[in-house]
């Protein structure tokens, strides 16, 4: 093919490329978004994929519409990860984001709110923000709250009784020697101490988290969270906690390669098998840990205690690390979304939330709904927690979060240095 | 819109009616008419859907971005880094492992995987009781889904899996292994994954390339008194030499964007021992937030793999490909 006929084939492409181009637009003045005359879907999405909370979040999303005649409400639940990392944020940055869905507080709404994303909600529903007392700080920036958590809990140790009865270890550790104690007390007994699915990263980061959170004090920790500084002495001292921790072998075998969730492998499988002694995790885990089971239920063997404090520690002892799933508006949702968001936070929704053994309810009224004796005994440890931190991966944001956690994991395999975990945040951070 | 009717229209119509002036180029025309008429819709598609991202890409790997960027934040000066992000992969000891990883994988599958393949496709080339079967055993993990597969090893494989739980029943209490969770073995166990998923695959190629060997060679070599393996050795081997290359080349592009069977079984770990170009990149653009990075470790990838390419098809692949896939190699 010659010259001249290239670039005119390469004319005409463009031409034909054109005209694709205007008819498009010309078919994309239709509208979907309805609007003046009454009629308005609402779309939500939530992370309830299995369980008992599909169908709750079909029932408040009947009801709803039920009460409020000419709205539509489709919700759609996706899995967890996928909502929060792919959709939620391709939907936003695609300026098409569904009306009402869930926001991971601290870096990631941050982010959202920076980007006017978020609808404001304290002049639109002021009771249901207060409803929820202090677990509503993580979802506020500068004071503004701009989404609302229907669930918090903190994370703690899910043991063993039977195990821990075996090993003759009476009282649960209150305090990081005693703890170390009981690993000893399992080990000798010939039972895994504690499982950790580090394959998977965050679980073993969380270590990590419950060693900074008790080192450092609630107002560096705080001051880090806006700042990503993280100069202070005790950021260190939190990685040499855990490599001495690590020292006492207190973790199963393999337990780089293990995952969290997955499998009768995995961490949460060999405490519902009866092969590990403890787990460290959070308030959802009996209900992951009952899907691992044989019969599908949670063994009656499981248990629950806070992480103990460390002695002499500059941090709080009573301070907790959690988290929870909260809902928010998008800014171009209708007036109506907040009022959805409002219904699913009544007392009454809040109530069945927890009967259905899903998680802790944040309304404190509907507390008292809660069945499970482990979910309670984790809503009475964050009722008696001074000070609650959210996940510090989430609270200092993705990027930082996901070069400290290759840190900490790098520490567990033995391949760097309590300092490195450090550096690599304050690299992270420098690049933001 | 109304200059591209006509600019079109009198084409198609020349076709159609018999010109009022007929010109010598009109056939001509026509045809080009037609070829953008058909060409034009899947080039538009391949342009914004392949060569845009790929640009962007390029344009990308130049900006320290934020997790969820607007196109603002290409304006920002201050967010231009120029070519730091490519000097960051190529200091990161992780990274340099990676590509590392890449590479050995790549040798592994070429040579372990290659003669493995040839020798099983020259025994099922025999007759054999059961032949059917026995193909069909081998070609299952390639039809499998990679999802499903990987999943499957990665459970399998787990200290207290099934594979560990096999060896002890088997009295071989000492060969069990951490297969996916030790550092030292983690890239081997993968590349014996990635042998049982491909070798099917490989065999396949072979055997098709073995039809197109003509029996009566092997044959008249048999009269001359050549020994089976002399036969194999010096007439069907070199004769599979085209089905071989093209296999090989297959495998160096397969190895270097190794991605969905390591993400679906370690994700990288244990300590990046696994970790591959691909997952790397996912790891830091998608994950820990750096599309910027990301973007430069997907252009190091695709330069890797272009200049690997370019010259396996100039050296290996010239008298194959002589005429048939580019006009280039001569």
């Amino acid at each position: 093919m010659n010259r001249r006929s290239t670039t005119r084939l390469v004319a005409l492409a463009a031409a034909a490329g054109i005209a694709v181009a205007s008819l498009t637009a010309c078919s994309a003045g239709g509208g979907d978004d309805g609007g003046g005359d009454g009629d308005i879907t609402l779309t939500w999405w939530h992370n309830a994929t299995s369980g008992p909370m599909p169908a709750v979040w079909e029932e408040v999303a009947a009801e709803f519409e039920e009460a409020h005649p000419g709205v539509t409400v489709e919700q759609t639940g996706y899995q967890n990860e996928e909502l929060q990392r792919t959709l939620i944020p391709n939907a936003l940055a695609a300026g098409d984001p569904p009306d009402l869905f869930q926001v991971w507080p601290g870096g990631e709404l941050r982010g959202q709110v920076a980007n006017d994303y978020l609808m404001p909600l304290d002049e639109a529903i002021p009771d249901t923000v207060s409803s929820v007392g202090a677990t509503v700080n993580p979802w506020q920036v500068d004071g503004t709250t701009y989404g609302i958590p229907f669930t918090f809990g903190i994370e703690g140790f899910w043991y063993n009784t039977e195990l821990f009865e075996q090993a003759g270890i009476d009282e649960t550790p209150t305090t990081l020697d005693e703890l170390v104690d009981a690993v000893g007390a399992l080990r000798e007994a010939g039972i895994t101490p504690i499982a950790v699915g580090a394959g998977d990263k965050w679980p073993a980061a969380h270590w990590w988290y419950q060693f900074a959170l008790h080192s450092c004090s609630p107002e560096v920790l705080q001051a880090a969270e806006s700042d990503l500084d993280f100069t202070d002495d005790c950021w260190v001292e939190a990685g040499e906690q855990l490599e001495e921790f690590l020292g006492t072998e207190p973790f199963q075998e393999g337990f780089l390669g293990t995952p969290a969730q997955t499998g009768a492998g995995s961490s949460a499988g060999l405490m519902a098998n009866g092969q590990a002694a403890m787990e460290l995790m959070g308030h959802w885990n009996s209900g992951q840990i009952g899907g691992l089971t044989a019969d599908g239920e949670v063994p009656a063997f499981l248990g629950w205690f806070p992480f103990p404090g460390i002695e002499g520690a500059a941090g709080d002892p009573t301070a907790s690390l959690g988290g929870g799933d909260g809902f928010a508006c998008s800014a171009e949702a209708p007036p109506e979304c907040a009022e959805l968001l409002a219904y699913i936070m009544s007392e009454d929704v809040q109530a069945r939330f927890a009967a259905s053994g899903s998680g802790i309810p944040t309304v404190s009224a509907a507390v008292a709904s809660l069945e499970d004796p482990n979910l309670t005994a984790v809503a009475e440890g964050l009722a008696d927690s001074s000070f609650v931190q959210i996940w510090l991966d989430t609270a200092y944001g993705t990027t930082v979060g996901n070069a400290m956690n290759e840190g900490i994991v790098n520490l567990f395999g033995g391949a760097g240095t309590p300092a490195d975990i450090v550096k690599k945040m304050q690299d992270a951070a420098a690049t933001l | 819109m109304t200059s591209v009717i006509e600019s079109v229209g009198p084409a198609v119509s020349a076709g159609s009616t018999p010109a009022r002036h007929p010109r010598p180029g009109a056939g001509r025309a026509r045809k080009r008419a037609e070829i953008v008429l058909f060409v034009g819709p899947a080039l538009l598609l391949f342009l914004g859907f392949v060569i845009l991202p790929v640009l962007l890409a390029g344009v990308y790997s130049f900006y320290n971005l934020p997790q969820s960027f607007q196109w603002d934040d290409l304006a920002d000066p201050e967010r231009f880094v120029g070519f730091a992000n490519y000097a960051r992969a190529l200091e990161d000891p992780a990274f340099i492992r990676s590509v590392g990883n890449n590479f050995l994988i790549l040798s592994l599958s070429l040579l372990i995987q290659g003669p493995l393949a040839i020798g099983i496709a020259l025994l099922l080339n025999r007759r054999l009781r059961g032949r059917g079967v026995l193909r069909l055993l081998i070609f299952v993990p390639y039809v499998l889904a990679e999802v499903i597969a990987g999943l499957s090893w990665k459970l399998l494989l787990q200290p207290q899996g099934g594979v560990n739980a096999l060896l002890e029943a088997l009295g071989l209490g000492a060969f069990t292994q951490n297969w996916l969770a030790d550092p030292n073995i983690a890239l081997w166990t993968m590349f014996a994954i990635l042998t049982w998923k491909y070798v099917g695959f490989a065999i396949l190629l072979m055997l098709a390339g073995l039809q197109g060997v003509p029996e009566e060679l092997a044959e008249a070599a048999a009269i001359d008194g050549a020994s089976w393996w002399q036969v194999q050795r010096h007439i069907t081997i070199p004769l599979l030499g085209p089905t071989i290359r093209i296999w090989a080349f297959l495998s160096i592009i397969g190895a270097l964007q190794l991605f969905d069977m390591v993400w679906v079984t370690t994700r990288g770990g244990p300590l990046n021992a696994t970790s591959t170009m691909a997952t790397y990149m996912v790891e830091k653009g998608q994950f820990g937030g750096q599309p910027g990075f990301g973007s430069a470790v997907a252009v190091i990838l695709f330069l890797i793999s272009l200049v690997v390419a370019l010259v396996y098809q100039r050296f290996a692949l010239r008298r194959d490909l002589a005429g048939s896939i580019t006009r280039g190699v001569r």
